[in-house]
């Protein structure tokens, strides 16, 4: 690779059509950054204008500012999504990081009838079973706790697997002698398994953190008290109200801004957490494959 | 010692079945430390996944409303849906076979071409290409919503109108998004725009991480073209990764069922131009409370997910002779 520093014909193509398709399909996230610091005369201008002109930070400001219908301050959405994002997150590495590394360094019965519960279940989507979930969820009276945020995400069959299959790769010559030298087995898991894997927990926690930051359904379903909602849900109420159902115009361009300023919030941490930890993603994917 | 143990072990022997399973029992209590280890995620597992699935199959034979006691129904459900559902006939199901058609394995074979391509290129640039595209997916259906709202808008304010009048294409603007021809379609492209997710990024690592010794080696087996070194030697170093990004492909097809509902603010779609079964189950458990007839359609959309699986597993599944 490192031979041929001159382009060939046939890799200057890819890059022209990669670069354009590329560009094409990033344009709604370069919309999102510009929208969301238009100040309302450009949101309000014909033709639309895709770049900003001047830009500045009243969208914020409004975002910020503006009491929910139920006169919840933004602040309080913004910690709740914190708070449950770095629960929930924190939780399902630690469950999911322990039950991968046992399904893969030891031998039980059971073990091969788990295995294939998590594979069939790896295509598990909640949305197809909304209504005993709901049923579950509302029977264990988690309606309106905190504890319907985290109890529903716990186990990510996902992630159990990307762990474990990054954790088949740890040859068991390295555990087993800390285990002769008289380590206990959480010793084992904390000092030596998990800092090994690390790029597959990292991975993880994107993946998590994408997952449970972005969610509305639990906000939508099974919480009622408006001050215990999450950023994701004010903000997809505040996409209802600017597809404008009973609003004014005007009242519809500014949900815009504001709209846009509250999308650009949830994207931006995503994005942050994707850079940090990119290489760390393509490292664990390689191990991503049903063998 | 070792003797007298074996005569009584003789003598009052239990059968064998009931032996192994008091083996089995003994060894899982010696392996408890490993059970708890694990049971988190399966309590978390089974209260939260399984039964849901269990909970679903047994409401599918029932009437329920959501607030009196189950009546069993039997097949009643599956009865009405496969040969009274107009809706599910005439709207839910076409609908959902182009859109799972184009956006499954169109969606999977695009994000392989792009993966394939990105792979080609130098390490540094891989690295941009990667983020631009699986940074749309990142971003996640409500960031998006209004960047799909202000270019679908109707009037000739939006976006995709303002362009397109301005080359001259359309001449009034067009309703993208009430507009029964194009709902469809503008689904499906807002879908494939953001489908480069957790599947494309296996694909790639994938790809790259194939042992460059078997193109050497290939070129001298006859290997002519790029093509056919996909065909003969990318495609088959990389099944398991293939196979999991065919999972990934089938929930996320499944899971982008909702963008229509997003895109136009309601669970009904005009005219149900966009209405697939996801919005099916949607409609009849959370507008008409028919929870056991929804129950019954989610119960067939999860035996067509299963079965779309078990095809994927037979295309990708290791041949004799594989590693």
């Amino acid at each position: 690779m490192k031979a041929g520093r001159r382009l060939r014909p046939g890799i200057a193509a890819i890059h022209l059509f990669l670069a354009s398709t590329g560009l094409f399909l990033a344009l709604p996230i370069v919309y999102l950054f510009n929208h969301a610091f238009k100040p309302l005369n450009e949101l309000y201008l014909y033709p639309p204008t895709f770049f900003v002109r001047q830009p500045t930070l009243r969208n914020f400001e409004m975002l910020f500012f503006n009491l929910s219908t139920n006169l919840v301050p933004f602040s309080r959405y913004f910690f709740n999504s914190v708070a449950i994002t770095a629960a929930v997150g924190f939780l399902v590495l630690l469950v999911s990081a322990m039950a991968a590394f046992i399904l893969s360094k030891f031998r039980f019965h059971l073990k091969g009838f788990i295995m294939a519960m998590i594979m069939l279940s790896l295509m598990f989507a909640a949305e197809t079973v909304g209504i005993p979930r709901y049923l579950i969820i509302s029977g264990l009276g988690l309606t309106d706790t905190y504890l319907a945020y985290v109890l529903p995400f716990l186990a990510s069959p996902v992630i159990v697997f990307l762990l474990k299959q990054f954790m088949d790769q740890v040859p068991a010559e390295l555990l087993e002698a800390a285990v002769i030298d008289g380590a206990p087995i959480t010793a084992v898991f904390s000092r030596i398994m998990v800092p090994l894997v690390a790029p597959a927990i990292a991975t993880s926690a994107i993946l998590t953190f994408q997952a449970v930051w972005g969610d509305v359904s639990v906000s939508a379903l099974y919480v009622h008290d408006e001050s215990m909602k999450t950023l994701a849900y004010y903000v997809s109420t505040l996409s209802l109200a600017a597809i404008g159902q009973g609003t004014s115009a005007v009242q519809n361009i500014a949900g815009q801004g504001m709209l846009a300023a509250g999308g650009l919030l949830l994207f931006v941490p995503n994005l942050i957490m994707f850079l940090f930890f990119q290489r760390y993603v393509i490292e664990t994917m390689v191990n991503s494959g049903i063998k | 010692m070792a003797a007298a143990e074996t005569v009584t072990a003789k003598k009052y022997a239990a059968p064998y079945y009931v032996r192994r399973f008091a083996k089995v029992l003994n060894e899982m209590w010696r392996d408890r430390v490993l059970y708890l280890w694990l049971a988190p995620f399966l309590l978390s597992f089974l209260v939260f996944i399984v039964l849901p699935v269990f909970l679903s199959a047994l409401l599918s034979v029932t009437a329920f409303d959501g607030f009196s006691f189950p009546r069993f129904v039997g097949l009643h459900n599956f009865i009405v849906l496969f040969t009274q559902d107009l809706v599910f006939y005439q709207y839910a199901l076409p609908n959902t076979f182009w859109f799972a058609l184009i956006v499954g394995p169109g969606g999977y074979a695009l994000n392989f071409f792009i993966a394939l391509l990105i792979s080609r290129v130098a390490k540094r640039a891989q690295d941009y290409y990667t983020l631009a595209y699986y940074g749309t997916s990142l971003a996640g259906g409500v960031a998006l919503s209004v960047v799909w709202q202000a270019v679908f808008n109707g009037d000739r304010g939006g976006y995709l109108n303002s362009f397109l009048l301005r080359l001259g294409v359309i001449e009034t603007p067009q309703l993208w998004l009430e507009d029964v021809r194009y709902l469809l379609p503008v689904m499906m492209i807002v879908t494939l725009m953001t489908g480069f997710g957790v599947g494309f990024l296996a694909m790639l690592a994938g790809i790259v991480s194939v042992n460059r010794e078997l193109y050497e080696a290939g070129k001298i087996d006859g290997i002519r073209s790029p093509l056919q070194e996909v065909y003969y030697i990318t495609i088959p170093s990389m099944k398991p990764q293939m196979l999991f990004s065919a999972v990934m492909a089938i929930v996320g097809t499944l899971k982008a069922g909702a963008i229509g509902a997003q895109l136009t603010g309601s669970i009904i779609t005009p005219q149900y131009a966009g209405h697939l079964i996801l919005n099916h189950i949607d409609d009849y458990a959370f507008l008409r409370y028919e929870l056991g007839y929804a129950s019954a359609v989610a119960v067939v959309l999860l035996l067509i997910m299963y079965f779309a699986m078990r095809f994927a597993y037979r295309l990708f599944a290791p041949k004799e002779g594989d590693e």
